[in-house]
């Protein structure tokens, strides 16, 4: 299944809601284009939701951390939510589960936001 | 070669499609070999993950190069093989990506990650003089396999 993305506002925070793999090629490469698009117009608190991401290569777990630097770069912020079992081994077992901000509970998630 | 052996060997474009041609293909051999679902999945994520390295840093994405890619399913094991046209590589020389200075890095990630999924995990230079990816899992017990004959269903023996 290809990679599917909406946003949506939850007060000044954008939450992106992605469905599908983050793999090498279009899904990576939809993950990079989508978060500069969202910085480019300014939004700078991104909630991404993958609870609809089963599946995440070596290739998409270096974009989810280009886009974490990337923003962070920026003044910005980007927080994980929903994180399915398979995403979360694969950030656990590489570490980057304690990089990323990750949360279960959207609420929670945008209040978290500076 | 024994009867018991299966052997699948395909020779695969330089191209990002060559990815999922190659998980697809071997996750077949896996399933019809008893294996669970978490097993497939780390299988096929391996397999991926050779494909990629062929792919980008052995053949440097040059479509003139291809990608070899060979599976063996013994009485004990799936033995999965990537083996690409460039000039190979030495383990002993790719960063840690689990390392403070290299946990931001946005690469470097696929090695680990095949040696986290697999039982067995190696690179060899291989007959093109490239890098050849080596690694294996473990056949699931025959008592947990369909009808208690792992292994006996799979691998089509094919060239292509």
């Amino acid at each position: 299944m290809s990679l599917q993305c909406t946003f949506r506002d939850a007060g000044t925070v954008t939450v992106v809601d992605f469905s599908g793999k983050i793999t090498l090629g279009e899904g990576s490469a939809l993950l990079r284009k989508t978060i500069r698009g969202l910085l480019d117009e300014g939004r700078m608190k991104l909630l991404i939701d993958l609870g609809d991401v089963d599946y995440i290569d070596s290739a998409g777990i270096g974009e989810m951390v280009t886009g974490y630097t990337t923003v962070k770069n920026r003044g910005g912020e980007l927080k994980l939510l929903n994180l399915t079992k398979k995403v979360k081994d694969l950030l656990q077992i590489t570490k980057l589960y304690t990089v990323f901000d990750v949360h279960s509970e959207e609420a929670e998630a945008v209040r978290s936001f500076k | 070669m024994t009867a018991e052996q299966k052997h699948l060997e395909v020779t695969l474009q330089t191209q990002v499609e060559s990815v999922n041609l190659a998980e697809e293909m071997c996750l077949r051999v896996a399933e019809a070999a008893g294996f669970g679902e978490d097993d497939c999945y780390r299988i096929g994520m391996s397999v991926r993950e050779g494909v990629i390295n062929a792919f980008h840093y052995g053949n440097q994405e040059r479509p003139d190069k291809k990608i070899h890619l060979a599976v063996d399913l013994t009485d004990v094991k799936m033995v999965i093989r990537v083996l690409d046209e460039g000039k190979g590589f030495d383990l002993a020389s790719v960063p840690d990506p689990l390392a403070q200075e290299n946990l931001l890095s946005t690469s470097g990630r696929g090695i680990f990650l095949m040696r986290s999924f697999m039982d067995e995990f190696d690179v060899a230079t291989g007959r093109t003089g490239g890098a050849e990816i080596i690694m294996s899992k473990r056949l699931p017990l025959p008592a947990a396999a369909p009808n208690g004959n792992a292994g006996q269903q799979a691998a089509p023996k094919q060239e292509a």
